[in-house]
């Protein structure tokens, strides 16, 4: 029953720098309350038990998602997680409450530098726009979406720089909720979703 | 005769048709047994005439016997031969009392006397230890579990044969009267067992330490020599087994550091000897005998190789053996035996038989003997490929250290996918198969393969079990798979096991010993046929596969939850119904679910909001 679940999904963390060092770091940070889930080592087959999934987020108070972006968006088997675990009923829908009110945090790292994300470098855009779907589907589980921990160009970053930002992650884990920028966060925006928005059970 | 000259020309006799007639006789493909024995035939009272004492040759020889069952002994250590204790003494004495019982029914039955017709029962239903373990270990079956049963049933005769020789004298209708030493005999024979023990735990290692320490090789081999002939000299003092007490002594040294320098320094010896014993059994065999009545004869050794064969057949579908090893195991033991011979002669002389009864029966024996290795080619020819039998190739044991970080045990059809997807990826593995012919299948495709008997403890240290940092336990045989699974977990705690499950009984069994990664091999086989159905009956194939890993999970889940009521049936089967049918029920469910939102309107029209998820299970 940990206060702080981190979903990692890294398709080769053995070849990770950057997101198995957070992973080490997250788990040392505050052992009692957080539990490191990756889903990778516990889903090889891509074969979820969401029931499992379910049963580990419900008692949290926040939700990491920790993963490198792959195509402007989270790693297949996050995804498949996404679509499994937050489910119809579940989280969303009639009776579906069991996110509300909790808190999402992204950990996210890029393979491009900072300087690409720019409309001028070669990915044309700046970060921010890719994350809309990640707020939005917070937004509509009714959970908050705090700010998203970086760490652009995660194949050259220097050993150091990797160092300092798993530190910061910790820490940050280690504190939460106590959290400075959060007093002036605002809360989760209210998706109301019309009667007729979605197809009703037949008589 | 000039004593020098004498002992000169009988070894030219003895040696000249040995070197003849043995591989001659594997030229033919029949095996040196035959060939020994076709050489005593041929210098025998019946042939040549070379040689005309052929019981004084037999008495020398048989000490072949002694020095091949302290070889065997050292192969058992204790604790295995303590695990024998059931086969040894329950197969063992249904086999000999039960061929003894039937025997002498049918002689009684055929009209003989019944104390003719039980001593024949009780020589005939002997067997020979000699052929039987020869060809063991000949053909490498010494670990198989026939090769065991085989050794229970000859241990058990070894230790019966004592009683046996006691009883048949008393057998004189009216002579039977306790001559009163029986106590003090009882108590000398447990004397000199408890000696024997005390004395191989105690001294033999120091003993053999110091001796060892002296750096002259041909010392240690005499002490080894002088080892068996005092432990079958002191059994022979109290009118023990000589056979049985070098088994003994060779049990108690099988642990010691000693053991691998004892076989190599005695297995010469024993080759030699037992060729002579053979060579002395084809010398006895009195043709005058059978050539007088040659269809009693023929009779005899037909109907008691048929009543014995029958008791075996029976034994090894009750064990069971393997089907391709039972004809081995049935041929082993119906033949006749030495002690037939020992206890023919001592019945003759006490008067319970006539002369002419024992030279018969002696004869039938011998004859019984020779027809087993014939019987085993014709086997061999003929059942054998049918039964897809192990073949005959002979192959070395592993012998060089191994050093991969992987060992395999079994290399058949599991092991082999087991391994060519390690070997795809870089890694090596050593692997160890009983069968020759698999690892020369094996090999001709390039694989290192060793050929080895996994159950045994020397071999997985030598294939590198001691540092392995996995052993893959791929053998079909249940009790195999299980005795390796025993010894990695006792003396190679630091290898993980992965284990293949025959059956659900092999897995319950994996599960108890505390094997973590156990795979039931007809499991995911059977669920992608499952699957490949479902989606020729319309399910979509990522539903399919969904399914039959759901029902994956759920089975093993089950599983898992019955293990600790193993033995439990009544519980086991209710269990088992509660867990079918919650799968059940819960697939039921979803069926309703599925079917109500499909009933509902307009939910895969593309006006669908925000492109949710959770529409895997509909369509």
């Amino acid at each position: 029953m940990a206060e702080i679940v981190i979903i990692v999904a890294h398709p080769q963390l053995q070849h990770s720098r950057v997101n198995a060092r957070l992973m080490q770091a997250a788990a040392r940070a505050a052992p009692a309350r957080v539990d490191v889930r990756d889903l990778y080592a516990l889903y090889p087959d891509f074969f979820i038990d969401a029931q499992a999934e379910q049963a580990a987020i419900a008692p949290a108070r926040l939700v990491v998602w920790q993963h490198p972006v792959h195509w402007y968006g989270m790693p297949p088997l996050m995804k498949l997680w996404l679509d499994e675990v937050f489910a119809f009923g579940w989280a969303y829908g009639p009776g579906g409450q069991a996110l509300r009110g909790k808190d999402l945090w992204p950990a996210l790292t890029t393979g491009g530098p900072e300087a690409s994300y720019r409309p001028d470098g070669y990915n044309r855009y700046f970060f921010d726009a890719f994350l809309p779907p990640y707020e939005q589907t917070a937004a509509l589980v009714g959970m908050r979406m705090l700010p998203p921990l970086l760490l652009h160009g995660a194949h050259r970053v220097a050993p150091a720089d990797v160092e300092a930002h798993a530190e910061v992650y910790a820490e940050r884990l280690a504190s939460y909720p106590d959290w400075p920028e959060l007093a002036d966060l605002p809360g989760c925006p209210d998706c109301v979703v019309p009667a007729d928005a979605r197809p009703t059970e037949s008589p | 005769m000039d004593h020098g000259a004498g002992w000169l020309h009988a070894s030219l006799i003895y040696l000249g048709a040995a070197v003849l007639a043995v591989p001659l006789s594997r030229l033919l493909g029949l095996g040196s047994i035959i060939g020994y024995l076709a050489a005593g035939i041929v210098i025998g009272p019946w042939g040549l005439k070379l040689v005309t004492d052929p019981q004084a040759m037999l008495h020398f020889a048989e000490f072949g016997v002694v020095l091949m069952l302290f070889l065997v002994g050292l192969e058992l250590e204790p604790r295995r031969l303590w695990a024998l204790r059931r086969p040894i003494f329950g197969w063992g004495s249904l086999q000999l009392f039960g061929s003894a019982l039937l025997i002498a029914g049918v002689g009684v039955v055929a009209g003989a006397g019944w104390p003719l017709a039980l001593v024949a029962g009780l020589g005939l239903a002997m067997s020979s230890t000699a052929i039987g373990l020869g060809v063991l270990a000949e053909r490498n079956l010494m670990a198989t579990s026939s090769g065991q049963s085989v050794l229970s049933v000859a241990l058990l005769q070894d230790i019966a044969a004592i009683p046996i020789l006691a009883i048949v004298p008393l057998l004189v209708a009216g002579g039977a009267h306790a001559d009163g030493n029986g106590w003090l005999g009882a108590a000398k024979a447990f004397g000199v067992i408890a000696a024997i023990i005390l004395g191989g735990r105690l001294l033999l290692r120091p003993a053999l330490r110091w001796i060892a320490r002296s750096k002259t090789p041909e010392i240690f081999t005499a002490a080894a020599l002088l080892l068996v002939v005092a432990t079958a000299a002191l059994m022979q003092s109290v009118g023990l087994s000589m056979a049985l007490g070098a088994f003994l002594a060779g049990v108690l040294l099988a642990e010691s550091e000693y053991r691998r320098e004892l076989e190599t320094d005695l297995e010469p010896f024993k080759g030699l000897l037992l060729g002579l014993f053979f060579i002395a059994v084809g010398m006895s065999i009195d043709f005058a005998a059978v050539l007088a009545r040659p269809g009693l004869v023929a009779a005899v050794v037909a109907g008691f190789l048929a009543v014995k064969a029958a008791v075996l057949f029976a034994m090894a579908r009750t064990m069971p053996l393997p089907l391709q090893e039972r004809p081995v195991f049935t041929i082993l033991l119906a033949q006749g035996g030495e002690f037939g011979f020992v206890v023919f002669q001592t019945a003759q002389g006490a008067g319970v038989i006539g002369a002419q009864a024992s030279s018969l029966l002696v004869a039938a024996v011998a004859l019984s003997m020779l027809a087993t290795p014939l019987l085993l080619v014709l086997t061999d020819r003929f059942v054998a490929p049918r039964l897809a039998a192990r073949g005959a190739a002979r192959l070395d044991e592993i012998s060089e250290e191994q050093q991969a970080p992987i060992v395999i045990c079994g290399f058949g059809r599991y092991g082999q996918i087991v391994g060519r997807l390690l070997n795809a990826n870089g890694l090596s593995a050593t692997v160890l198969d009983h069968s020759a012919e698999q690892v020369e299948t094996v090999r001709r495709f390039g694989w290192p393969a060793f050929y080895g008997d996994a159950t045994r403890l020397d071999l997985l240290r030598t294939a590198g079990a001691g540092q392995a940092r996995v052993v893959v336990v791929a053998i079909d045989d249940v009790e195999q798979s299980l005795a390796v699974v025993d010894l990695v977990r006792e003396h190679f705690a630091q290898a993980t096991i992965v284990a293949r499950a025959r059956n659900a009984t092999h897995w319950y069994g994996l599960v108890q010993r505390g094997v973590e990664h156990i795979e039931r091999e007809t499991l995911d086989a059977a669920l992608l046929s499952g699957r490949t159905v479902l989606e020729l009956m319309g399910w979509e194939p990522h539903a399919a596969r969904n399914q039959a890993l759901r029902f994956r999970r759920h089975t093993i889940e089950l599983m898992r939850e019955m293990a600790p009521h193993r033995g439990d049936e009544r519980k086991l089967i209710a269990l088992s119904k509660q867990g079918r049918q919650q799968l059940e029920e819960l697939w039921a469910r979803e069926r309703q679910e599925q079917r109500e939102r499909q009933a509902r309107a307009g939910w895969h029209t593309p006006t669908r909001p925000e492109g949710q998820a959770a529409q895997r299970d509909e369509d």
